[in-house]
């Protein structure tokens, strides 16, 4: 059995005294893992083509569209579905809500394994891998790309979770007074820890400001960053609810306790999902470009979409009744995370227009690497919980079920 | 404790504040970045499709002076054929194409020639784009270089460009950005680009700035129809050619598009309808893209502000309620 993140399980700290993490242990070769094996190996051997043989062996990237799924998917998407630690750490340790604390370590581990995959696939995309160091080296760097900003901003994020993260090891390899220092001093790093994905979560929405024309009215706006942020932030909350409802499926527990936080989620997911509405058609009001929403053919078609699955989840979420239950809080998640992603998509690739004769849609090999990359995440994060006292330590049981 | 939607904004208001401010706040007039102006002593190339005759010799050349291999995309391996820019290929030239062809530099029943390459913009997207500065914009002349060297390959100035211009090579391991440098290596030898030293009619013509503009401020004046004196090469060269003016567009392309070109256009025809993107602003795509960064990122302040209110904030909270369970609960009072 696989053992995913488990927020059910660790609600029941609610209940009871902490009693600490550990590792849950079981085997490591099972028909699930092996499967995962499977697809990275394939993923291995398009890589090697591509680093033979160059991008375009594997992908369908071309001049006219220069970034593809291992872009818009592997760090664009992939990142905001790994905002989960970054929206709980929010509410928790920012704005002080103590009662969330059991859903913040299972989606910090996500959030880890989601980010450090994202930053080492971008290495994958790039084409002069080798010279990768030259974006954090001052001779190098110009601070005036948003790019800059993105990848900063992102690799001390990295590094600032695996900080977050380090108590975990730290008790695993005996050092108890390292970690009880580095605990002293953590609220820098919480801090650090909100800040990064704050700044970069947006550039990703101001990578587009520069690109002008090329990109439809529906979509090009000096709100791009905003929009990006607040959809973000939205990704992360509802990537909460949907972890804590795969693990009660998949482990056949009961939700109850955990289910007034994840109503409470819900609610805070209306709240910005109602901002975000607001502010993206007031914007298309004020720029002029609300026409354009019925007159662009395709794209009209994809905002309408977007709009379509936007609205859905505020209008669940503003009744009290439906946040009360579980299948309508996972219904809105999966609504805002599918027009969260497709807004990204939609940005990137649907909205860009450079020119006639220029189409993209990603290789089979293309989307196999991407698969191969989430498979690597999937395989880390359980080895990660069964070697390392990752999950509270009552889960043991949970696992073996 | 409850969270409520107002309970949460005004924590929010509280503790991320200025988080949020970096990234609503418009930008504000006093920090925008104007354009960039055109260097004092910038050059650039002047091409006149009304003078072109499509006999690709800029192409050759081209190919020649920048030790760039033969495209073929009809598949007799005989002749460089390219269609479009390509990693292979930093200038071709196309045709406007319409009905019978009999009029050049007519839109109708006509046909025109455009030369493709670098515009060496006055404020260029990919040198904006560009995180490790491998794009440049040389200070003194105004030539948009590129430097392999610092290159990371992740083509956001493909992506940038609004003319398209940038070409990544797709097919090989070691790929780089093909891109026009207006022959950076010939120019310190003194020698012009070898697009304008190649062509025979003067359609593309190498000089400074402003001696191409007074060049296609005394185009625009000519009566068309009447003989008048074309140069070859350069504006000075001595070397001129007899030809009847041609009309052209009320349109000098790169004048002022994007923020302005060094590689400037004359047309018989509409810009249009030789693929090359009209209606751009004048205020070019970098300024607006660095006057967000500015506002929010400028001087670290923004984010420095926020940082110390996150970590008052976390602070905070690690006061009331200790995050690490491993410590057996010890400060849960």
């Amino acid at each position: 059995m696989v053992n995913h993140p488990i927020p059910s399980e660790v609600a029941r700290r609610l209940q009871k005294p902490r009693d600490g993490h550990a590792a849950i242990g079981g085997p490591l070769f099972t028909p699930f893992t092996l499967a995962l094996g499977v697809l990275i190996a394939v993923a291995m051997y398009f890589l090697a083509q591509r680093f033979i043989y160059g991008l375009g062996a594997v992908t369908n990237i071309n001049n006219g569209y220069p970034w593809g799924v291992w872009v818009v998917w592997d760090v664009v998407i992939a990142t905001g579905f790994a905002c989960g630690g970054y929206a709980m750490a929010l509410v928790t340790y920012i704005l002080n809500k103590g009662e969330y604390h059991p859903l913040v370590r299972p989606a910090l581990t996500a959030s880890l394994f989601g980010y450090s995959l994202g930053g080492l696939s971008v290495l994958i995309d790039l084409g002069r891998y080798w010279n990768f160091w030259h974006i954090l080296s001052p001779t190098y760097a110009q601070p005036g790309s948003v790019m800059f900003e993105v990848a900063v901003c992102i690799s001390l994020y990295v590094v600032v979770l695996w900080i977050e993260f380090s108590p975990a090891f730290l008790e695993h390899l005996g050092l108890k007074d390292v970690k009880a220092k580095l605990n002293k001093v953590m609220f820098i790093f919480i801090g650090l820890g909100v800040l990064l994905p704050t700044m970069h979560q947006s550039s990703l929405g101001s990578l587009l400001v520069v690109y002008g024309y090329q990109i439809h009215p529906l979509w090009q706006t000096p709100l791009l960053p905003l929009l990006f942020l607040l959809t973000a932030i939205c990704m992360g909350f509802a990537i909460v609810i949907l972890e804590a409802t795969l693990a009660a499926a998949g482990f056949k527990r009961d939700i109850g306790p955990e289910l007034p936080l994840l109503s409470k989620i819900g609610k805070i997911i209306m709240g910005i999902l109602v901002a975000y509405l607001v502010i993206r058609i007031g914007d298309l009001i004020v720029r002029g470009a609300m026409g354009t929403a019925f007159t662009s053919g395709t794209k009209s078609v994809m905002f309408i979409i977007e709009m379509a699955l936007f609205a859905y989840p505020v209008a669940v979420l503003s009744k009290p009744a439906n946040r009360a239950r579980l299948s309508r809080l996972l219904a809105a998640a999966m609504s805002m995370l599918t027009g969260a992603v497709l807004y990204r998509i939609d940005a990137f690739l649907v909205a860009y227009d450079t020119g006639p004769g220029w189409s993209y849609f990603p290789s089979a090999p293309e989307m196999l690497v991407t698969i191969g990359v989430i498979a690597v995440e999937v395989l880390a994060y359980i080895v990660f919980v069964r070697k390392f006292p990752v999950l509270p330590g009552h889960s043991t049981t949970a696992a073996a079920e | 404790m409850t969270i409520t939607r107002r309970n949460f904004l005004r924590q929010a208001a509280g503790g991320t504040a200025a988080a949020a401010a970096c990234a609503t706040l418009a930008p504000s007039p006093a920090e925008a970045r104007d354009n960039l102006k055109v260097p004092e002593k910038a050059i650039g190339l002047l091409y006149d499709s009304t003078l072109c005759i499509g006999c690709k010799a800029c192409m050759s050349g081209c190919k020649d002076a920048n030790n760039l291999p033969l495209e073929d995309t009809i598949g007799e391996k005989l002749w460089d054929t390219p269609l479009e820019l390509s990693g292979k290929t930093y200038t071709v030239i196309k045709i406007y194409q319409h009905g019978t062809m009999a009029n050049k530099d007519k839109a109708e029943n006509g046909f025109a020639h455009i030369k493709r390459q670098c515009l060496h913009c006055v404020d260029p997207s990919c040198v904006s784009a560009c995180p490790v500065s491998a794009m440049q914009k040389r200070p003194e002349d105004g030539v948009v270089t590129y430097n392999k060297d610092a290159c990371i390959g992740c083509r956001y100035c493909v992506a940038a460009c609004p003319f398209g211009v940038p070409q990544f090579q797709y097919d090989t391991p070691k790929p780089e950005i093909a891109k026009c440098q207006l022959c950076k290596h010939r120019l310190a030898e003194g020698k012009i680009p070898a697009c304008a030293e190649q062509c025979p009619t003067g359609a593309t013509l190498f000089g400074t700035h402003q001696a191409l503009s007074a060049e296609i401020a005394r185009r625009k004046a000519m009566k068309p129809g009447e003989p008048n004196l074309f140069p070859r090469r350069t504006i000075d060269s001595g070397d001129n050619h007899e030809k009847a003016a041609a009309e052209y567009v009320d349109h000098v392309y790169g004048e002022k598009d994007a923020g302005g070109t060094q590689v400037r256009y004359l047309s018989g025809v509409p810009f249009d309808k030789l693929a090359l993107p009209v209606g751009l602003p004048e205020r070019s795509y970098a300024a607006d893209s660095e006057t967000l960064q500015t506002t929010l990122y400028g001087g670290l302040i923004l984010p420095g502000i926020a940082l110390a209110g996150l970590v008052a904030a976390a602070w905070r909270g690690s006061k009331t309620h200790h995050d690490d369970d491993d410590q057996g609960g010890q400060n849960h009072g």
